[in-house]
């Protein structure tokens, strides 16, 4: 892991105003994302994993300055990248680039494979339109489509395979980062598998960086470096794979992990299961304290009270509750 | 949880075949099903999305879309076949002995009913229940499944309540009536992980309360390993692997089966290290293969896969463990 992290994210917020009411005649604030603090290193594949409604998404959005943050920075290269207009954004976007959950309202029905993923090149002048079949059919061989997919339209295409479409429009201007953003979530399981290796053949060939955001926890302990657990707009926990998974210290990424179902019916029998009671609040009106205390099985008095404070209880394990002592070892 | 292997199954389908019209034609989508659930028996129907699986159960209470129709194949249950049943009968059934939860409440609720309504409804109308001995029953249920103060949200609107909240007014709904069979499909999909593990509980401690019989149709190998007692593999609108749910686990055999088995992440797996994955996708609805439907994405097909179609045949060696596969059948024939 480099020391120099590829981008920081500090005390990023995004809040967004609705209207309520028949005729939006009352204001309200949706608390999607507050005060997030972490950093992603080259090469690494950091994940984000949570319960609708968490927050995940927005902050990928807000760090990709797709939408404008309220307050906090993200650095990519030195330059706080959400202060900057659409086209001082510009040479960034091509270094940074995200892959949608639906293949199927993320390609433009009317243009050709070939139109989608050779637009960015042009755009960013990559290469000239003489040189443009040629790249198109190096990418689509990248993703694992045969150099005739580039005269087809999305509806002629597969789930899976529209999935590796967008994934060659991402490559397509050689980023360095690409937000992948519940990328295999609408996919069936077999075709699922075949998405988790080309992203991670892709990884290792061109030294790309993901954000990798999803809900299904298996897949996220199968391909991350770290891991980052929220809850309603905070962070809750981020560690390294392994001490996450072996040696989880928030009460809600504990309860989050024995949710889990396991594909061994043996093991299914003997586990104890943490159940939570209740459901995630709203984020209109989000719990005073620790945002988890209305759920959490060890509440205490403060935590009605008092934002936990984000800190490292041991080098490269962040967590923020009262209940976890510094040097915690679980 | 197994039911005694003397007794009648409650639930008996028998070489179901489902067909939808297309602009080419009628094309068979659920092709010759064979699916039996036995009294207090839950079983698992697992398979991909447009696998038939769906469409399979909501044949049985006669809740096919239009333009998609029965050809062939009965499905008896408690001894009647539901699908020669006057429309009376099936009334007496539908949402009575057999209860359903679909899997998106938002859709399958009324949204300008409040919820208690939509309980009552089939207490009024199976049970003969009067008004105010509905609403208690209504009460009860909700508590039931969990739902907080049950006596002031049985006045709520669907809009009213969270995802998880509108589940379990689904299944309450579903278990109204005491129902012999509950068909649920995929009633967790749409939900968080520590919702649907609370659900998942509920399920369980109620069919051992009920002594009710479990259909629950799933995409999601992992989420029924610990609920059901036996697993249907469907794919492309054929079984094409039936076992309990042990065997399923530790000796899957088709290839389908363990080509799916293989592809989830496991706990012991080394990060980033490559799934093992099915080549190519399922074929579309309408456009099975001629010969094993799963023969042109299978490493071990052979040239008889591609011209005759298999049928399940036991596993040797085991009890109850079926499968559909030529290359399997020869195999264990060899080993014998």
């Amino acid at each position: 892991m480099a020391a120099e992290p590829l981008i920081k994210v500090e005390n990023l917020v995004k809040h967004f105003v609705v209207r309520l009411g028949a005729f939006g005649e009352r204001g309200a604030t949706v608390y999607a994302v507050d005060d997030v603090n972490f950093d992603i290193f080259a090469g690494e594949t950091l994940s984000l994993v949570g319960e609708s409604g968490c927050g995940k998404s927005t902050t990928g959005f807000t760090l990709l300055n797709l939408q404008k943050a309220t307050s906090g920075k993200v650095l990519f290269q030195g330059e706080n990248i959400v202060s900057l207009d659409e086209k001082r954004m510009r040479p960034y976007r091509r270094e940074l680039q995200i892959v949608f959950q639906d293949p199927y309202s993320t390609l433009n029905p009317r243009m050709t494979i070939g139109e989608v993923v050779g637009e960015p090149i042009l755009f960013h002048k990559l290469a000239t339109k003489a040189e443009l079949p040629e790249r198109v059919s190096r990418l689509l061989a990248d993703v694992g489509l045969p150099a005739r997919f580039a005269q087809r339209y999305p509806h002629e295409l597969s789930g899976g395979q529209r999935q590796r479409v967008a994934i060659a429009r991402a490559l397509a201007c050689e980023p360095k980062f690409i937000v992948c953003d519940e990328a295999i979530s609408a996919l069936d399981v077999s075709v699922q598998a075949q998405i988790i290796n080309l992203l991670l053949d892709l990884q290792e060939k061109y030294g790309l960086t993901y954000l990798f955001i999803a809900h299904d926890l298996a897949v996220v302990r199968h391909i991350s470096t770290r891991v980052g657990v929220m809850y309603l707009g905070r962070m809750a926990e981020l560690a390294s794979r392994e001490q996450l998974f072996s040696n989880p210290l928030h009460p809600y990424t504990k309860a989050l992990l024995s949710a889990v179902p396991e594909a061994d019916p043996e093991l299914e029998k003997t586990r104890q299961r943490q159940i939570l009671t209740g459901d995630v609040p709203s984020p209109l009106a989000p719990p005073a304290g620790c945002r988890f205390h209305t759920r959490c099985p060890i509440a205490m008095d403060k935590c009605k009270a008092v934002v936990p404070e984000w800190r490292e209880v041991v080098p490269g394990h962040h967590v923020a509750c009262h209940a976890v002592e510094q040097g915690a070892a679980g | 949880m197994t039911a005694p292997a003397d007794n009648k199954p409650l639930l008996d389908v028998r070489g179901l075949t489902i067909e939808i019209d297309t602009r080419r034609g009628p094309a068979v989508i659920v092709d010759g099903i064979n699916l039996t659930v036995g009294k207090g028996e839950t079983v698992g129907v697992v398979g991909e999305s447009g696998c038939g699986k769906s469409l399979t159960m909501l044949s049985l209470v006669r809740l096919l879309p239009n333009k998609i129709r029965v050809k062939s194949g009965t499905a008896e249950f408690a001894g009647r076949d539901l699908l020669k049943m006057s429309k009376s009968e099936l009334r007496q059934v539908r949402g009575g002995k057999i209860g359903f939860v679909f899997q998106d409440p938002m859709t399958s609720l009324n949204p300008v009913m409040r919820i208690g309504d939509q309980l009552c409804e089939p207490l009024i109308y199976h049970r003969n229940m009067s008004k105010a001995d509905a609403r208690e029953r209504a009460i009860e249920l909700l508590r039931l499944v969990g739902i907080p103060g049950p006596e002031q949200r049985i006045e709520a609107y669907p809009h009213e309540l969270s995802g998880g909240m509108r589940q379990r007014v689904m299944i309450a709904i579903g278990l109204a009536c005491d129902p012999e069979l509950l068909i649920a499909d995929e009633p967790t999909t749409a939900l968080d992980v520590t919702i649907q593990a609370q659900i998942v509980d509920l399920v369980k401690d109620l069919r051992k309360k009920l002594n009710m019989s479990v259909v629950w149709i799933t995409h999601d190998l992992a989420l029924i390993a610990g609920l059901v007692d036996r697993v249907a593999v469907l794919y492309a609108g054929t079984v094409v692997e039936d076992a309990p749910v042990n065997e399923l686990f530790a000796r899957p055999t088709h290839p389908y089966t363990r080509g799916l088995l293989a592809s989830i992440p496991k706990l012991s797996d080394e990060r980033a290290s490559r799934l093992s994955s099915i080549g190519g996708t399922p074929p579309e609805p309408g456009r099975r293969p001629k010969g094993c439907p799963f023969a042109p994405r299978c490493a071990l097909a052979e040239s008889v896969c591609h011209e005759r179609v298999p049928v399940l045949e036991p596993v040797a060696g085991s009890t109850g463990h079926r499968v559909a596969c030529f290359v399997a059948q020869r195999q264990m024939m060899e080993a014998a």
